[in-house]
């Protein structure tokens, strides 16, 4: 058997697994659209845990961030801040989500802004650059497994065969499957994710240079400056890190997927369990960052630095262990692209559509049509994907610069009843055209700073401003609501 | 559901201050402690500290709240 073959099959043979148990999950319930969407509001703690890991240790994690530690050093250190910080912002407001979400029957982000804001058209705005902003999210999960295809079949498998292979499994996965069986998925991913990065930062290390030490002694001694922000780069030193992890905390749960993963949950007080539990997963993250830095020294020169964990484990260990990998990596992948794609299709035919064209729309036939939305979305993310050049990390920046310019509308929306939806609707235009010109005319990070960051700032201040220069509204959704 | 308490904002924002705004002081390479460089090292043991920040902020929001039901 030839390496490639062997680590093929254990690749196919983990995701078969772990979408038949996702199958199994979802069969026997009644598929109506809160089942579908947002698991009927039943998980407890554990299975919130592995829904939020799900959706947070993605692919990006995986090889992006070992990606940017081996091509850009020292910068990548944000992820591990701004992932722990999400999570201490979580605790202040998603518990008051949850409970106005149970309250009003609120299942996606747009429902919070429609009800609270009682304006249609703002509802409609955020639904709409909510599914503009994911398609990047969405395809770095797909980029991430075309380069999975395509190391561990030993460059046989062009990655546009391995995407589309990847994009019809996804789709099928969530057709059949809905929310509860992307959680179930969860448990096999996690479990192969972390067996994954103790096993290549423990082995690795300890194989070529003798322990964890001797290879940051040796790094430091031929890179002196790669350890460091600003790294291999120019312009991302401290200034750029304080502004990125702050913008990219407040926007971790701003994405419709994670926004609506609080509706999943049973109660309020399992969300803040949840972020005093799920911060500790982080610490994977320093495993995937040793490989990203030995991959500096064992494989230099890569093109693409996304590619190096991969290139690192086909290097270091035999075929069918590189296939452990590859599946634990696909299942990285699948789930939370599968978890996107759930939101993005319901907040899509719930939100933008039957507001628009068919307001007499019954739930069953709008949940009909999300699901056809499922192969809209797979196609879309598709398509991009095979055209993209771009690194992952730098993907999932443009997300979030995007994603976090609902943070004012949200956190005020919550917490402070003077601001009005005037206020929003031009604190959210003013934040979206910064961005947009700012990355669009390459100027991020501007002077230093996170080009998202700038935005958010601006939006908050337009949002402030504007609302005390208009009439003070009622506030529909007061906290005393989310008992 | 009460607004969140002063005090535990507070609690919340020492990991803002740990993992965040203090970069400067902590971003170096030596010494390294258990083989990691500095800055990793200190992320990895923030990550831990944030985690009880949470645990803490927990428990004076359920104080409170166990508080003010009993009031009623």
């Amino acid at each position: 058997m030839t390496p490639s073959f062997t680590a093929m099959s254990v690749i196919l043979f983990i995701v078969i697994l772990g979408s038949v148990v996702g199958f199994r999950a979802g069969a026997g319930r009644k598929m109506n659209l809160e089942e579908w969407s947002v698991a009927g509001r039943s998980f407890g703690l554990l299975f919130m845990w592995l829904l939020m890991a799900g959706e947070i240790y993605t692919t990006f994690a995986f090889l992006g961030a070992s990606g940017w530690a081996y091509s850009r050093g020292g910068p990548a250190l944000y992820i591990m801040a701004y992932i722990t910080l999400g999570y201490v912002i979580s605790f202040y407001v998603l518990p008051f989500i949850w409970g106005l979400g149970r309250r009003h029957g609120l299942q996606t982000q747009s429902d919070f802004f429609e009800k609270r804001y009682q304006s249609k058209g703002l509802a409609l705005f955020v639904s709409l650059i909510g599914v503009l902003f994911v398609i990047p999210y969405l395809q770095i999960q797909l980029v991430g497994l075309g380069i999975i295809v395509q190391v561990a079949s030993f460059d046989q498998i062009p990655r546009a065969t391995s995407m589309l292979i990847a994009v019809c499994v996804v789709a099928l996965f969530v057709f059949f499957g809905g929310m509860r069986a992307v959680a179930w998925v969860s448990v096999i991913k996690d479990f192969l994710m972390i067996l994954a990065a103790v096993s290549i930062g423990i082995y690795v290390p300890a194989h070529y240079f003798g322990g964890v030490g001797p290879l940051f002694h040796s790094l430091a001694a031929t890179h002196p400056s790669h350890l460091v922000m600003p790294g291999a780069t120019k312009t991302m030193g401290h200034a750029w890190f304080i502004s990125t992890v702050v913008l990219s905390a407040c926007g971790f749960y701003m994405w419709p997927h994670t926004f609506g993963a609080a509706f999943t949950a049973k109660s309020g007080h399992i969300l803040r369990r949840n972020a005093i539990v799920t911060p500790l997963y982080t610490i994977s993250l320093a495993f995937i960052f040793i490989a990203g830095f030995a991959a500096v020294l064992l494989v230099p020169g890569l093109s693409n630095g996304d590619m190096s964990l991969l290139m690192l484990a086909r290097k270091s260990f035999p075929a069918w262990f590189l296939g452990v990998i590859g599946g634990a990596g696909a299942l990285t992948a699948m789930v939370p692209a599968a978890i996107i794609i759930l939101t993005a299709s319901t907040l899509f035919a719930k939100n933008v559509y039957r507001p628009l064209f068919a307001p007499q729309m019954a739930e069953d036939k709008v949940a009909r049509l999300a699901k056809t939305m499922v192969l809209v979305l797979a196609l879309t993310s598709f398509y991009l994907a095979l055209h993209s050049s771009t690194t992952l990390v730098a993907l999932l920046l443009l997300g979030y610069a995007g994603v976090t310019q609902f943070f004012p509308g949200v956190v005020l929306g919550l917490f402070w009843s003077r601001v009005t939806t005037t206020g929003v609707i031009s604190g959210l235009v003013a934040g979206l055209a910064t961005v947009a010109s700012l990355m669009l005319s390459h100027h991020d990070p501007f002077r230093g700073l996170n080009a998202g960051f700038i935005a958010l700032c601006l939006n908050f201040l337009v949002t402030a401003t504007v609302s005390f220069s208009t009439c003070a509204q009622e506030n529909p959704l007061p906290l005393s609501d989310a008992e | 559901m009460l607004k969140p308490s002063a005090l535990s904002l507070a609690i919340g924002l020492v990991p803002f201050l740990g993992m965040c705004f203090s970069v400067p002081l902590w971003d170096r390479v030596s010494p390294m402690i258990l083989g990691l460089p500095f800055n990793l090292f200190w992320l990895v043991t923030w990550i831990v500290i944030s985690s009880g920040c949470m645990a803490l902020a927990n428990r004076v929001e359920e104080h409170r709240k166990k508080k003010r039901d009993n009031a009623i």
